[in-house]
Order: C-alpha cells, then sequence, then structure tokens
C-alpha cells in the first residue's frame, strides 16, 4: 500500500545566535492510510521539533514530508493537531461548542452540516451536556476532549497528537487512550502519536518507531502484534505486552547509555 | 461565623459610606481654606479669590454660550486626536508587531522619536497650522500615539504560540487570526493604552489652546488671565480639572 505519511530524511538544525542544534539527524518512517503509528522517544529527542515539521509549522533544513504525494511545506488540509497544553490551544474566550466550530467556520462548512459535526463530535467524546461551557469551567481531562473533538469534526485524513495525555492524571489518561482508539477505529483515521511513555505507545499502536535520543535517529520500526481490542487490564496483563514494553524498554536504554558516553 | 468575621461585615458598608463623607468633607475644608486665606491677607485676594467668588464666575461663565463652545471645542480635539491615535496605533502596533524584520527595524526610530515632548512641536504646529484644531491634532496625536503603540505591539507579541500553532494548523485566514487569536489576546492591552492616550491627550489639547491659542477652554484660561478675570480663570481651570477626571474615568 502506498504511504499516506512518507517522512523521508527529515533533519532539522536549529540555528540562532551563534549556537548551531541539530535536533534531528535523520529520520524516516512512513504510515500507510487508516494506521496508529506511536512515535516514543526519551524526553529531548525533538519528538515535538518532528511532529512540528509533520505539521507543517516548521520547515526542516533537510529531507522532506510528503502525505497523500504532496510535498508538507506549511499546515496542509485534512491535518488536525492536538497538542498537549490544551488549556492553551483551546481559546479562552469561545465556548466549548465554538472551539470545536471554529476551525469548521474556515471551510464555510454549511450551517446544518456544521451543527451536525460539532454536535455529534461532542457526543463521541462524551461531552454532549457541557456545549455553553468555557474552557476554564472544565476540568484538564475535559479540556482535551473538547481539543479531541475539535480534531474529530474537523474530519481530518491524518490526526497529529502530541504527548497529548501527558498532562492529565492516570485515570483520566487511561480513558483518553481508550477514547481515542475507539474514535481511531471508528473513523478509520491514521493517527501519528507521539509520546514519551513507552507502556502507552506499546498499548495504543499498530506499530513504535522508537526514536534516539538527540541528535535523534530512528532506533526500530515495531510492529505491535497485540490484538485489535485491547483492554486497559486485560492486554496490559499479558505476557506479550509485557515482551513488546521490555524491548522498547531496553532499546531506549540503550540508546540513552550511548548518548551519555 | 465567628464574632470577629461578623463585626468585619457589619462595618464593611459603613466603613465605605463614611469614605465618600470623608472624601467630601476633604474637598469642603479645602475650599473653606481657600476661602479664608485670601480674606485674612495671607495670599493677595488679586490672584488668588475667595472661593466663593470663584464659585460665582462659574455659574457666570457656564451661563455664557463661549463657554460651551470652548469646551465642545476641547472635547472635539482631545475626541478626534484619540480617535486618530488609537486607529494608527493600533494598525502600525499590530503590523509592526507581527512581523519581525520590520519591528527590529523601526524599534530604535521609535525609541528616538518617542521622548520628544510633543509640547517641543508647539512652534511646528504653528508655523504649519496656525492657531486652529489642526495644530492642537498634530500635537495630541503625537503624544497619545506612543502609549497605544507599545501597548499594541507588547499585546501582540503576547500571543500564546501554541494558539498560534492551532490556528495555523487548522488554516485559519488571515481574517480569523486576527479576529480569534491576536484581537481578544490584545485587547487588554489596548485598553490600558487607551487610558494612558485618553491622559495625554488631553493635556496636550488643552495646552495647544493655551499657548497657541486655538479654540477651547485652554484659549479662554489664557483670556481670562490677560484680561485679569482671574475668578473665571481659577473656574475655567475646575472645569479642566474635572474633564480631566472624566476622561482618565
Amino acid at each position: 500500500m502506498t504511504p499516506l505519511l512518507d517522512v523521508r530524511h527529515v533533519r532539522k538544525v536549529y540555528d540562532g545566535h551563534g549556537r548551531t542544534v541539530e535536533a534531528i539527524r535523520d529520520l524516516s518512517f512512513s504510515c500507510a492510510p487508516g494506521e496508529l503509528v506511536c512515535i516514543v522517544g526519551p524526553s529531548g529527542a525533538g519528538k515535538t521539533t518532528l511532529l512540528k515539521c509533520v505539521a507543517g509549522l516548521l520547515a526542516p533544513t533537510g529531507g522532506e514530508v510528503v502525505l497523500g504525494d504532496v510535498r508538507v511545506d506549511g499546515p496542509p488540509p485534512g491535518m488536525a493537531v492536538v497538542f498537549q497544553e490544551y488549556g492553551r490551544s483551546l481559546f479562552p474566550w469561545l465556548t466549548a461548542w465554538d472551539n470545536v466550530a471554529l476551525p469548521l467556520r474556515q471551510r464555510r462548512t454549511p450551517p446544518g452540516e456544521l451543527r451536525r459535526l460539532v454536535d455529534g463530535a461532542l457526543g463521541e467524546v462524551g461531552l454532549a451536556d457541557v456545549h455553553a461551557a468555557y474552557p476554564w469551567q472544565l476540568s484538564g481531562g475535559m479540556q482535551q476532549r473538547v481539543a479531541i473533538a475539535r480534531a474529530i469534526a474537523y474530519e481530518p485524513r491524518i490526526l497529529l497528537m502530541d504527548e497529548p495525555f501527558a498532562a492529565v492524571d492516570a485515570q483520566t489518561r487511561a480513558d483518553l487512550e481508550d477514547l481515542t482508539r475507539s474514535l481511531w477505529r471508528r473513523h478509520a483515521m491514521t493517527i501519528l502519536f507521539v509520546t514519551h511513555d513507552i507502556d502507552e505507545a506499546v498499548y495504543m499502536g499498530q506499530r513504535v518507531v522508537i526514536l534516539s535520543a538527540s541528535p535523534t535517529v530512528v532506533l526500530e520500526d515495531l510492529a505491535i502484534d497485540l490484538p485489535g481490542e485491547r483492554d486497559q487490564l486485560a492486554t496490559r496483563s499479558t505476557p506479550r505486552f509485557a515482551e513488546l514494553r521490555a524491548r522498547v524498554y531496553a532499546r531506549i536504554q540503550q540508546a540513552k547509555q550511548r548518548s551519555t558516553t | 461565623m465567628t464574632p470577629a468575621a461578623a463585626t468585619r461585615r457589619r462595618a464593611r458598608s459603613p466603613a465605605l459610606a463614611s469614605r465618600a463623607v470623608l472624601g467630601t468633607l476633604g474637598l469642603l475644608g479645602v475650599g473653606a481654606v481657600l476661602e479664608v486665606i485670601p480674606r485674612t491677607g495671607l495670599v493677595s485676594p488679586r490672584y488668588l479669590p475667595p472661593s466663593s467668588e470663584i464659585a460665582v464666575a462659574l455659574v457666570r461663565e457656564a451661563a455664557g454660550a463661549a463657554f460651551w463652545r470652548a469646551l465642545l471645542d476641547t472635547a472635539i480635539g482631545w475626541a478626534l486626536g484619540l480617535a486618530i491615535a488609537v486607529v494608527a496605533g493600533v494598525v502600525l502596533g499590530v503590523v509592526l508587531g507581527s512581523v519581525r524584520a520590520l519591528r527590529a527595524a523601526t524599534a530604535s526610530t521609535i525609541e528616538f522619536l518617542r521622548p520628544i515632548p510633543s509640547v517641543a512641536l508647539i512652534p511646528v504646529a504653528v508655523l504649519l497650522f496656525g492657531a486652529q484644531l489642526r495644530s492642537v491634532l498634530l500635537l495630541v496625536v503625537y503624544a497619545a500615539f506612543w502609549p497605544m503603540l507599545l501597548q499594541v505591539i507588547h499585546g501582540v507579541a503576547d500571543v500564546d504560540p501554541v494558539a498560534r500553532d492551532t490556528a495555523l494548523s487548522y488554516r485559519f485566514t488571515a481574517w480569523a487570526k486576527i479576529r480569534y487569536v491576536l484581537w481578544p489576546t490584545g485587547l487588554p492591552y489596548i485598553m490600558t493604552g487607551l487610558r494612558l492616550s485618553a491622559a495625554v491627550a488631553l493635556i496636550l489639547a488643552i495646552t495647544a489652546e493655551l499657548v497657541i491659542g486655538a479654540p477651547g477652554l485652554g484659549k479662554e484660561i489664557g483670556l481670562a488671565q490677560a484680561s485679569s478675570a482671574v475668578p473665571a480663570m481659577y473656574a475655567l481651570i475646575l472645569v479642566v480639572t474635572s474633564v480631566r477626571l472624566e476622561a482618565a474615568a
């Protein structure tokens, strides 16, 4: 199958104030349509930099990102991003409903269609009853649900998620992981999910792309052969889950040691 | 409720009322002192008439059409100048704040022009426009423009990078970026700029009228002084003060 997203030899060097930092050395991987791929790496591995390059928010120094068969050189249509900092990504001066509706208004979605999409998306993330609430009246988990609803209502071909659950508590996090997987299966989207959490990467993904520490390269592209139906308790207690988890963990530890010596 | 809290609650509203009473008493006290000082001969009543005479002069001024025309002239010079400064400050501030190269290129120029006291431009205004509204406008706009511009530049710089990335990734139109990201972020800064500019604009409007002789309250003060109508002069100064209090609020 031809990939939907193709990251080809991307390199990113930050250059400024007489200091150059090579954040990403050489990264290549691809996502097939409908795939859920997790990117995992130690902190400071340039994961956010990579995601910004993919999202067209940052121009890579070398290489290219291709979405469909178009080279990304700015935020492409059909792509939505869910940021870690949900509190700053939602507009505090708009209600939850208007936050979800705003990107659709940019596309001149007809009013009836708009209402259907926004109501549907908020319902799917379990927020059918908080349309009129402002983001700051909601808990952190609910705010991130609004951000996810905004992305779903946008009907993207590919959804990028940048450590989306790093700032919520463990219980909420498990709920949001399952929510994301169920949305993924229902909408047949492609999801690129960036995280520093190894358990989360193995639990969520069909594939896990393991990154080295900065300057970043791909250490391994690991297929997760767990069954498609996943459960927080059952899946996480299978021997296969433990094996995969251990393998990713070992890889990242290796990378860390190599980078410190 | 603890007894202490109960006492505090009971005490609060009388405290507020007594503050207003005290404030009024203070003003009346100053009025009384200013009444007594000239009458005792401590200061010559020719230069500082008793406050009762000032009050009478105020009533007499208020009865004449010239006073109201002057008040209107001052208000027009102030409001028009402020409006021009605010619009120019917001537009230029957004442009300079958004384009980094432009901001870097203009920063030193702004720092050079901003400290020029507007009053120092009076000769320029006189040469260009004479004793007209346009002279007033030149000075008012110059003075009121800088606080507005700087506030807007700061406001634009305060836009959250995550909010900006969100707007970019959902491909907001340029108008939507301004309407939904820039404007709400910058609004508190604009309000601060407006208050600063409004106060400085009135000072410059009065100054221009007084010094250049453009029509308005400032000119009336100058005329009253020149014709030794001292109580009328003080009455007009009182009016200007109350206008300023209004403008600041």
